[in-house]
């Protein structure tokens, strides 16, 4: 680019603002700045949702603990959730989705790069927004799926709590709720319109980022990559950007429903003025559970990147991995109400949702398979990254086997709304999305900023995060057995109880020194380590590694041509080059 | 290398810790829910051993081979480049077909399994409507001469009678659960759910509201007492009977006298004293000495208790309906305190209440 022409106008006229360094993060439409400014992000709110996990678990190392009061433990629960998956997984996927793509597939940039910016600056917003909440004490309050009619108000109970409703209408109003029995005011307070809010901005921030995934990735691949050829993590990234393109608008109107309900006196949720609360949770799960998927579909991605790298051989069975990714795409729209089995669908209804759930499980069994099979017979190398992709499979493979136990419907009337549900979550959520971003953390460090993290530390990490995760989330399977239900902000002691939350809360410890020994090596690296890191550190495939780390503006000198599905091996190893040996 | 030997020896005190929680929890009562005391639950606990059976073995198998691979295929320096096999289409078809097989026989075993526990299996039953409040149980019976019964934190039960319990609520979405009997059915407005319960033997199960509800969710518990038949009978006949008027000077009567200008009787109703249309806000109090809980299940009904609650619902059960008669609210008995004899007589009176 044009470097020198640039740099002789800036001396001339006065230095800009967008110049400086802060001002050339905020205005930059380069998808390597806003990837890396995104997963900054995700990070940081990785720390305050910890900060919110290490708090609930404070308040339940005890019975009848006192840490956290009712009303601020149902906020802190809330933000905890809203923030692990709308805060820290999206935006972090979508930030190595946004600083990868381009390069894995050989373009310069995102198709819309100040489009790319705005989603960006959305989530920032949409992530201030809510946080302001707790300035006014008023943080969401009812669980991150936010069930109507807890969350339901009507104008007058709002305007009553704000003390400007007159004598008579506060008599007016109570008559009135008298009389309609359903339309209550159980979310009075501000509490659930920072909430409504909040996701839209991110709901929005998703879309445009999903739109542009899928311009870039059908558009922009250099010559010779055919979807085919395509590395799987931008596969996944495009499949999880069509579900949110579907799943998302899903949400949004759930959401304005509520609302209009809240502000405007519709009662679309309100069974005494003849809505139905069940409304609410249909809509909310046709977004849910498409959003699960969205959440570990990119997880599978990185770590079908990282295990074929440090094994020495291709992804097994490429095809299968990736169509097995469509299949699970398609078949998240039709699971939904399997979130709802509790709540009195006729039999038949609940019979089809649990056999679409059944069905859903195979493609995943299908990549685990893969997964292992990559293993099987390479040459492994364990590396910081490798140990959290291998790390994925096992505690991934307990949120897969104990997810099918949820769908097991007659098993699942005892178990939903108890620990066991935070138990699934947690190891796909922790064990799978989280233990592939470390993984993806620690891979693609080196290419982000040109450094390599230290690698002893990141395998005390390693450690620390598989067994703090296990001694923090197993215990919940017992625990939901056992008959304790989710979103309890305490519980009496002599139930058989105490001992597991214990061993949860120690675990939830070990979990917050496995991230300090994270930011202290981050630290370290970006204080102390010179930033040398070659090109290629791992003996990687992809494109990305065909450049500088890190990679110039322009990302490539010249745009490489593409023969085959491991374009860096094919260049290093020409006589063993994939499309000499394997038809693809 | 020390480290990892050192690393293994902590996962082990880890493991160590966890098996110990999960040995010493086994010493006190849970209401579990593999601990089945009806058929409902029986089933249900059944069906997780299956299912908990074929888990472990899955994940056994594929850990292992996982395991295997680490270990045999890990990098030595004279580690032969490994062949670049990029699948077999004939191994996937294999490990694409087994898991259906399995996953669809579950999937048989969950369909017949549920449309078994969908309809009860006899028609001599026993029934219940369950109001869910905010943040309390209340359990309603139709005595065989018409006669409402209304009850507070307990849903009696004979054993061996199948028990229909019509779901009811008029503020957010709670869901009925007693894990030891069965699985759990929401309670949502404008649905008219509905859900049985059998149980096996006596005894006093817990039950609890398991949908996140609002501020008090963690206490909204019952108990189920399932009992014999006869002694179902006499508790039911015992009680449709309404309190007697107190003669004039007697404590009763002062302690009623408490009751009316306190303001306990604009949410609670005593059958035989309170006027017919009083908008029920809080538990019946009819036969207030005959229940083992109150409070929403969170306290022991005893006098002691029941004194603590009278003055300090709002420290006992922050944001319940139920005012702490301590003297801190204006609106509350004219902002005064109960003195010590008025909650004397109050709580004498109640706990007489059989």
């Amino acid at each position: 680019m044009a470097v020198g022409t640039v740099a002789t106008r800036g001396r001339a006229a006065r230095r800009r603002w967008s110049q400086t360094a802060l001002g050339s993060w905020v205005t930059t439409a380069d998808h390597k700045r806003i990837g890396i400014m995104y997963i900054y992000t995700g990070i940081f709110f990785f720390f305050i949702g910890g900060i919110e996990a290490a708090l609930i678990r404070l308040q339940l190392a005890r019975p009848d603990g006192t840490v956290l009061s009712p009303e601020a433990y149902d906020q802190v629960f809330t933000m905890h959730g809203t923030t692990m998956i709308f805060l820290f997984v999206m935006p972090t996927m979508a930030g190595f989705g946004n600083y990868l793509v381009p390069l894995m597939i050989g373009a310069r940039d995102m198709a819309f790069p100040r489009l790319n910016a705005l989603g960006y600056w959305l989530l920032f917003a949409g992530g201030l927004f809510l946080y302001s909440s707790f300035l006014f004490g008023a943080a969401p309050n009812a669980g991150w799926f936010s069930y109507a009619p807890l969350t339901e108000a009507t104008p007058t109970c709002l305007a009553n709590q704000v003390g400007t409703l007159s004598a008579q209408a506060q008599a007016q109003l109570a008559a009135n709720a008298a009389a309609a029995g359903g339309a209550g005011c159980f979310g009075a307070g501000a509490n659930m319109d920072f909430w409504i809010i909040g996701i839209n901005l991110l709901g929005v921030a998703s879309l445009v980022g999903a739109l542009n995934f899928v311009v870039t990735i059908l558009r922009m691949r250099a010559p010779g990559m055919t979807i085919n050829r395509m590395p799987l993590f931008a596969w996944m990234t495009m499949i999880t950007s069509f579900l949110l393109i579907f799943a998302l608008p899903s949400l949004t109107v759930a959401s304005v429903l509520l609302l209009f309900d809240r502000h405007l006196g519709t009662h679309f949720y309100q069974a005494g003025a003849g809505g139905d609360p069940l409304l609410w949770q249909h809509l909310f799960w046709s977004f849910g559970h498409p959003e699960v998927y969205v959440l570990i579909l990119p997880a599978f991605g990185m770590v079908s990147e990282i295990l074929p790298v440090f094994a020495g051989k291709p992804i097994f069975g490429y095809t299968f991995v990736a169509w097995s990714g469509v299949a699970i795409g398609f078949l998240s729209f039709t699971v939904w109400a399997h979130h709802m089995f509790a709540v009195g669908l006729p039999t038949i209804a609940q019979a089809f949702f649990a056999s679409t759930t059944t069905m859903i499980a195979i493609p995943t069994a299908v990549k685990i398979f893969n997964w292992v099979a990559t293993l099987y017979g390479g040459r492994l190398r364990f590396t910081t990254a490798m140990l959290f992709a291998t790390g994925f499979i096992a505690m991934f493979l307990i949120g897969g086997l104990n997810g099918a136990a949820l769908g097991v419907v007659p098993f699942d009337y005892q178990i939903t709304d108890t620990y066991f549900v935070v138990s699934h979550i947690h190891y796909v959520l922790f064990g799978g999305a989280a233990m592939a971003i470390f993984g993806g953390v620690f891979y693609w460090f080196p290419k982000m900023s040109g450094r390599l993290l230290d690698e002893t530390l990141g395998k005390v990490q390693f450690w620390l995060m598989l067994v703090g995760m296990n001694l923090a989330f197993f215990p919940m399977h017992i625990l939901g057995l056992l008959g304790m239900p989710r979103r309890q902000y305490t519980y009496p002691p002599n139930l058989g109880w105490d001992g597991l939350n214990l061993t949860s809360s120690i675990g939830v410890a070990v979990l917050v020194v496995a991230f300090l020994v994270f930011l202290f090596n981050y630290a370290k690296t970006m204080l102390t380590a010179p930033v040398n890191a070659p090109g290629d550190p791992w003996d990687g495939f992809t494109l990305e590694w065909a450049t500088t780390s890190p990679p110039p503006a322009h990302n490539f000198d010249t745009i490489p041509v593409v023969r085959g599905r491991r374009p860096m091996w094919d260049q290093k190893h020409p006589e063993l080059a994939d499309w000499r040996t394997a038809v693809h | 290398m020390r480290f990892r030997a050192k690393m293994r020896r902590w996962a082990g005190v880890a493991l160590l810790a966890l098996l110990a929680s999960v040995v010493l929890s086994a010493c006190e009562k849970s209401p579990s829910v593999l601990d089945p005391a009806g058929p409902i639950a029986t089933s249900e606990a059944n069906i997780f051993w299956f299912i908990l059976g074929l888990s472990t073995l899955i994940f056994v198998v594929v850990t292992a081979v996982l395991l295997y691979s680490v270990f045999r295929f890990r990098a030595r320096p004279d580690s032969p480049a490994p062949r670049q096999i990029h699948g077999n289409t004939k191994i996937e078809i294999a490990w694409t077909v087994a898991p259906s097989v399995i996953l669809f026989i579950v999937l048989g075993i969950t369909i017949g399994t549920m449309f078994a526990l969908a309809q009860p299996a006899d028609a001599n039953t026993v029934r219940v409507r369950a109001v869910a409040h905010q943040w309390w149980w209340e359990f309603q019976y139709t005595a065989p001469n018409g006669q409402t019964v209304d009850v507070a934190d307990e849903l009696h039960m004979p054993v061996g009678t199948v028990v229909e319990i019509s779901l009811f609520s008029d503020n957010v979405i709670h869901s009925m659960w007693v894990p030891e009997l069965g699985g759990k059915t929401d309670v949502i407005p404008g649905h008219d759910n509905k859900m049985w319960l059998k149980a096996d033997k006596a005894g006093r199960y817990r039950g609890e509201c398991a949908e996140y509800c609002g501020t008090q969710h963690a206490h909204m518990d019952f108990v189920a007492v399932a009992e014999d038949s006869g002694t179902f009978q006499t508790w039911l006949t015992g009680q449709q009977a309404a309190v007697q008027k107190p003669a004039n000077g007697t404590p009763d009567a002062n302690a009623l006298a408490v009751f009316q200008s306190a303001g306990c009787s604009g949410c609670h109703v005593i059958n035989g004293i309170s006027p017919a249309n009083i908008r029920l806000i809080g538990p019946n109090l009819t036969h207030f000495g005959s229940r083992g809980l109150i409070a929403g299940g969170v306290l022991d009904n005893n006098p002691a208790n029941l004194r603590q609650w009278i003055l300090h619902a709002q420290q006992v059960k922050d944001g319940s309906d139920m005012p702490s008669f301590d003297g801190s609210v204006p609106t509350v008995n004219g902002g005064k305190a109960l003195t010590s004899d008025q909650l004397d007589s109050l709580v004498n009176y109640l706990e007489s209440l059989q």
